[in-house]
């Protein structure tokens, strides 16, 4: 009964693993990231429900927590990119490499 | 529960694949805002009625929100490039994602082999699933939960100082410009006072359309030059044509009546 949502949080994790790898914007990149952890958060809720427990609810609480901590910073550093280079390709952000 | 996991599960992967497919990013955004709502569906059908509603306030509500505006901040029709910059990039990561997918699905398939026990028996203890995560929150996690106030404060002051921006050159307050346009009036001989209006005529009085000088010019100041460089400029000759039609008109009626009188 379990299984069905460890799979799906397994499906989404891969697909958000994809999008990382595969989307030049840095916005969907960014976007990814969060189906990611959403589908840990599926996986620790699953785990809560089939063991009875509340911990894992409320590690799924921290860990939003933290995403939201996580994109207001990550949201403030691609725009200051945006300013600075009019672009928000994760690809023309290449300027050590230079 | 079976029921909404069947509506909800296909709608999440057709989401999750719409955020990595769309070109455009706000559609990429409006198909992970499904799979979150769809993801709070599910919550709510394990019986975490509590992060069913943080999902939604925080996810969709506010998490989402902001990727919206800063997708309206920073242009939404800039699609993404197809080119290829790393050679073989796309291929490379499908075999990870498989591979990822394969290590994942083979390590849980049969892990889980207890059967499920249910929150019921649990959220009853407790006196409710809201009653419950607050007992674990303010006690054996309070110290996390002190923590995570920290680093929410941290986060919001470090977004500030990433989004402030520095002024480059000092503001020019009252006394400074009105001494600079003194100064251009010494060096230059440029008017001090205010620029002259646009011109008014019989058809048009827009602020497109230049005045004219006493002896028939036109008055490079009456228009701005952001109009003029654009090309918006009317022409003033062709208005004072008009203008001089419609007086000459006047002109002649009022001539005709002193004339019947």
């Amino acid at each position: 009964m379990i299984d069905q949502y460890l799979y799906l949080a397994v499906i989404l994790f891969v697909i958000g693993a994809i999008g990382v790898m595969v989307r030049r914007n840095a916005l969907v990149a960014f976007m990814s990231v969060e189906l990611m952890l959403n589908a840990a958060n599926l996986a620790l809720v699953a785990f809560a429900w089939h063991h009875a427990s509340f911990d894992g609810q409320v590690a799924t609480f921290f860990v939003m927590v933290v995403a939201a901590a996580e994109v207001v910073v990550g949201l403030a550093i691609i725009v200051s990119i945006y300013k600075t280079r009019r672009s928000t390709s994760v690809d023309n952000a290449n300027l050590l490499n230079q | 529960m079976n029921v909404v996991f069947w509506i909800c599960a296909p709608l999440m992967v057709l989401g999750g694949l719409g955020l990595i497919l769309f070109r455009k990013a706000v559609y990429s955004a409006l198909s992970l805002a499904l799979t979150m709502v769809c993801l709070a569906a599910l919550y709510a059908s394990l019986e975490a009625s509590f992060l069913f509603a943080i999902q939604i306030i925080v996810y969709t509500g506010a998490v989402l929100m902001l990727f919206l505006f800063v997708l309206m901040m920073v242009g939404v029709d800039t699609p993404d490039s197809i080119v290829e910059t790393i050679k073989g990039q796309r291929i490379l990561a499908a075999v990870g994602a498989l591979g990822l997918l394969g290590l994942m699905i083979f390590s849980i398939g049969g892990a889980v082999t207890a059967p499920s026990i249910g929150m019921d028996g649990a959220t009853v203890a407790a006196g409710g699933n809201v009653q419950g995560v607050a007992q674990l929150l303010f006690g054996r996690y309070v110290w996390v939960f002190e923590l995570t106030s920290a680093l929410l404060i941290t986060a919001a002051v470090g977004a500030m100082i990433l989004a402030h921006a520095q002024r480059t050159k000092p503001k020019l307050g009252q006394r400074a410009q009105a001494e600079q346009r003194m100064k251009a009036y010494a060096d230059r001989g440029d008017h001090p006072g205010s620029l002259p209006n646009s011109g008014v005529y019989a058809t048009g009085n827009s602020i497109a359309t230049p005045a004219l000088l006493p002896d028939g010019s036109l008055a490079e100041a009456s228009i701005s030059t952001t109009l003029a460089e654009r090309g918006a400029q009317v022409d003033s000759t062709r208005l004072r044509e008009l203008t001089a039609e419609a007086f000459a008109d006047a002109q002649r009626v009022r001539n005709e009546e002193d004339e019947e009188l």
